[in-house]
This record gives structure tokens, sequence and C-alpha cells, in this order.
């Protein structure tokens, strides 16, 4: 499998624009993905992450740039390609003229593993999936959560090198994220290379050795999720949530507590039903700076009815990276 | 990850995977759907025949029995069907099948994931609605025993008959893929209806082309129909004192509408398949 620095997916200036699209969809985006890692690719819907999987496996050709798979050119080698990689697609693409059983070892013939090791990897697979018992059973008549095993199973048939999963664990019940979850980690401690994209953070956080941030077809950052947040170290924030009162807008309220010495800087997260949820970063322990942000608040005519004091997580990197919430 | 460290991990039974061609993988895939369609044999049988079966019952049975045909009609007729069943099967095998698969149940996705060209997935959902279709234009010849007594045979022409066979039953397939790739899953109900009907009329499998000459303009709508060379061809090698379009014109002009139909699909196909 070679040295522990080889890398197993390679992309550099990668771009991808749909016909009469007005703008990229992948607008020249370069990484690489060590060999054995999980990759994880944040950003919000439409931020360009399905496309880029798309290219990886080989379903989307792109408009310039080069992307390898196992040091294999997609555009050049997509057949060699695909019998590398495994994709694990968002929507539900088995097979429903086959049981879940025949799903997997028609899978595998179409990618030539030889009869006998396809018998056993499917009762191997199976049973880890916990669908050895309703083998025979047909996609149509199994749950979410049940649909999401098999097809990760069936894209393990062929033992492939690098896995690519698009939003593993939208429309899952929490039970059914975690076992996805742990599956992928066992999956990473036999050395297979994951690459996942998700819009849900303690999915990033949890899963990836290291998260690539994405939005509007551009790669924004990429580290290891603790280092991406350390980054933003110094910062702790105070989320405030703040009623109008008699200000007319949120802007002489957030005008007045940038004034503040302690204050960084202040965003405005959401604002549900009439109140302001405004995320204040600032210097130091925040503990002391209540009484100044809430009379602050005061003074500009707003009314604080609500305050949380947080560390920096991946949400606040990429808000400081985007300007905007994920969702 | 505390959860992770207590599973258990097994490794998978792993071991050499063979040289592994394209051509191979073609070969699985279409075991897959003969598997399918084998299972399914006695369903696919009554979907196919019954709409020929029907036509050549009233047509060639009742009518000439109530006196309102020919005594010799149903002899005109029954290449005709053999040829509206290779073709009509070959193109409902591949059309319906293509547009659900890319957009409801997406189950294309683990072919088009498969280790052979984009193109050779099409090709063989080409090849196996031609099984099908081949498979449905053979069962004619026994129930057009039983149904008329006897059918119109000549030794001398049953490679003709099969080779034709073959051509109209991959030509079916071939429009099937232009049409599964080209028209909006929305509105296939609405295409069925616009394109079955009058391929269905205008392919000279219930008259000879040539007695058309006397309604001009619907000779020529039959001409531009490529089933009309199929029927036409089927019609000559094995009824050839009826009138027909001479023989090798049929095979030159089925094989050009294969050709054609085939580019044509296939660019459907690829668009489809590749974003």
């Amino acid at each position: 499998m070679g040295s522990e620095n080889a890398v197993a997916v390679e992309v550099s200036d990668l771009v991808k624009r749909y016909p009469k699209a007005p703008v990229d969809s992948v607008g020249g985006i370069s990484f690489g993905v060590r060999r054995g890692e999980v990759f994880g690719f944040l950003g919000p819907n439409g931020a360009g992450k399905t496309t880029t999987i798309g290219i990886l496996t080989t379903r989307i050709r792109p408009t310039g740039g080069h992307a390898r798979v196992a040091g294999i050119d997609v555009v050049a080698d997509p057949v060699g390609a695909r019998r590398v990689l495994g994709v694990v697609p968002q929507q539900n693409n088995l097979d429903r003229s086959l049981s879940v059983r025949q799903n997997l070892l028609f899978h595998a013939s179409y990618h030539g593993v030889p009869r006998g090791l396809r018998k056993a990897r499917a009762d191997a697979l199976l049973s880890q999936f916990g669908l050895a018992d309703r083998s025979d059973g047909r996609p149509d008549d199994f749950s979410g959560g049940q649909i999401q095993r098999m097809m990760i199973a069936r894209a393990l048939m062929h033992a492939p090198t690098v896995l690519f999963l698009d939003e593993p664990s939208t429309g899952l019940d929490p039970a059914a994220r975690l076992f996805m979850w742990e599956r992928i980690a066992q999956l990473k401690s036999e050395g297979t290379t994951v690459v996942i994209t998700t819009h849900d953070m303690e999915e990033a956080t949890t899963l990836s050795d290291r998260v690539a941030i994405i939005d509007h077809g551009k790669l924004l950052a990429l580290d290891a999720p603790a280092a991406l947040v350390r980054d933003m170290a110094g910062e702790r924030t105070l989320d405030c949530t703040v009623e109008p009162g008699r200000a007319v807008d949120g802007s002489a309220v957030q005008g007045a507590l940038i004034r503040l010495a302690a204050v960084d800087r202040v965003e405005q997260v959401d604002d549900p039903g009439g109140a302001w949820r405004l995320r204040v970063y600032v210097q130091g322990d925040t503990a002391p700076l209540l009484a100044v942000v809430a009379q602050a608040i005061d003074d500009a005519g707003g009314r604080l009815t609500d305050v949380r004091l947080g560390e920096p997580t991946l949400e606040d990197v990429f808000i400081h990276l985007t300007g905007r919430a994920l969702r | 990850m505390t959860a992770v460290d207590d599973l258990e991990v097994r490794a998978l039974p792993s071991g050499r995977v063979r040289p592994w061609g394209p051509w191979q993988t073609a070969l699985a895939i279409l075991r897959r759907d003969l598997f399918v369609t084998g299972r399914e044999f006695p369903i696919f049988l009554a979907q196919v025949i019954l709409q020929p079966l029907f036509l050549l019952f009233v047509f060639g049975k009742v009518l000439t029995q109530l006196g309102y045909a020919r005594p010799g009609y149903a002899e005109v007729l029954f290449p005709g069907l053999v040829a509206l069943a290779a073709v009509l099967t070959g193109l409902q095998s591949t059309a319906l099948p293509l547009v659900i698969e890319f957009s409801y149940s997406n189950e294309i996705e683990d072919r088009l994931l498969a280790p052979l060209p984009i193109g050779a997935v099409a090709l063989e959902k080409v090849v196996i609605a031609a099984m099908r279709a081949t498979i449905a234009a053979a069962v004619m010849f026994p129930i057009g025993v039983w149904l008329l007594g006897s059918i119109p045979w000549t030794a001398g022409a049953a490679l003709g008959v099969v080779v034709m066979t073959l051509i109209g039953a991959f030509m079916g397939a071939a429009m099937g893929l232009v049409l599964g790739t080209f028209v909006a899953p929305n509105r296939i109900n609405v295409t069925f209806a616009l394109v079955l009907t009058p391929l269905l009329f205008t392919g000279s499998s219930q008259y000879p082309w040539p007695s058309l000459s006397h309604i001009r303009w619907f000779q020529v709508v039959c001409a531009l129909n490529p089933m009309t060379y199929v029927s036409e061809g089927l019609r000559g090698m094995l009824v050839p004192d009826v009138p027909h379009i001479q023989t090798w014109i049929c095979f030159v002009a089925a094989v050009g509408a294969c050709l054609v139909l085939t580019a044509i699909g296939m660019v459907g196909f690829l668009r489809r398949a590749m974003g």
C-alpha cells in the first residue's frame, strides 16, 4: 500500500462549469487526500461538494484541471479509476430487481471478484452490517438506515482503495448515524481511505482526520478539525440574543459592541422571530465582559435576553470563512 | 471514538482478483439482465405476445372468416406481425427501463460505476433488449401455426428470416435507446402514446408497402418508418409472390437505420450518464 504519506486522491486546479451556468460549480480547487485517512468535505448545499465527488468518481467530466484516484487519472482512464474506487451515493440506487445478497454478489461480479471470494465477502459484509438475517429481502422493503448500510456493504465488495460517501448520514436516525460512523472508523482502521461530504459539523469533526471547507466552489481551508479551530485561538465567543427594544435595527447594537476594546468582531448569526442572535468574538476571558456587553447593548437601545459563553467550534471557523452560518 | 474500540475488527476475506477486462464486466452485466429476465419469463412472455397475438387473431382469422378480408390476407399479415413483435418489444425493453433507471431508481449507477466504458453499458442494454425482442418474434411462429393452422414458410428463407428478425429486434432496441435517453421522464407517457401508435400502423406490417402506390403520401410516410423494411424484408422472404420491396434494399435500409439509431441513442445515453 506504499508509504504512510502516499497520496490516495490528488486534485489540482479542478474546474467544473455546467453548460449555461453563470458561474463555476467548482472553481479551481486543489488538494490531496492521504492514504488511509478520513477526509471530510464540509460545505453548504450547492457548495460544489457533490460535483467534486462526481468528478473524482468519473461520473462528471471536469471543465479543467486534473484529478487522480490511487494514482489513476480519472479523465484519461475512467475505467481504471472505477476499479479502485467505491461509491456510496446520496440517493438509493440499489438494484430493485435483486435481493440484498444478490446486489452484493452481482456488484462484485462486475468488478471481477471470483465467485468463491465474492460469496465469502458477501457473507462477511452482510453480518458486519447487520443484514445477514434479511439478506434475501428486496431493497424496497428496508428502512433508510438499512439501505445506507447495504450501499456501503455493496461498495466494499470489490475492496476499493478509496471509498467515497456522499452525505452519508442525511436522513438517518441517530442510532443509524452512529452505526455508520463506527463503520467508517473501522474502515479507516483497516486501511481504506474514506472521503465523505457532509454539511454536518459534528460529523465532520468526529469522523475526519482532515476537513476541507468549501463554499461557492472554492476551497476556503483545509486542516485537521482541531487545527482549524486552533487557528481561531484567542477567540472566545459570547452568543447574545438581543431583543430590539428601543433600537431600530441590529446594526446600532452591533456597532456599539464593536467599539468595546475587548471585542474583535461581531457577527449576526440569524434572527429567529424578532430577536437578533449576535456572536461576539472577544479576546481573553469572557465572564468579566458580561456586564460591559450587557450595558453596551442597553445603551444602544436593545435588550439582552440570553447569553451563552462559547469556545470556538468548526461552525465558527465556517462562519468566519464564509460570513454566514452553514444552514 | 470510544464506541469503535469495542468493535471487533475482523478483516474481510480478500484474495487476488483475476485479470479482468471490460468485456468480462459487460458479460457480467448481461448475466444480471438474463438472470432477471429469466426469473420473470412467463410474465415477460405474456407482456410481449398479447398484442401481436390479438392482431393476428382478429385480422388474420376473425376478419377473414367473416369474409371482410381476403382468404390470403393472413399470409400477408403474418410476416408483418413478426416484424412488429421484434421492433416493438425491442423498443419497450430499452425505453421504459432506461427512463426509470435514469430518473426514479438510479439503478443504472452501479453499472455506470463498473469498470467498463459507459458506451458499453448502453450497448449491453441494446443487446439484452434485442434478445428479448428476438424471443418475442420467435414465439410468433408457433402462435401462427396454432391460430392459422399453417404459416408461410420456405426452407430456403430460414437464414434470411432469422437475420432480418435479429436486425428488427436490434432496431427496436436502438429506437428505445433514443427514446429512453432523449425524452424527459415526465413526458414519457405522452411520448409513448405519440410514438407507438404511428409506429405500429406505418411499419407496413398490416399491408404490403408497394400496394400503397395509390395512397402516395401514406406510402412516403411508411417509407420513413424503418420498421417497414423489416416487415417488407420478412414478407419478401416468406411470401415471395406478394409484391414487396426488394430484399437487398430492405437489408441495407434496416441495417442503416440500426446504425443511425444506435449512434443517436449512444449520444443520448452518454449525455444522461455523464455530467
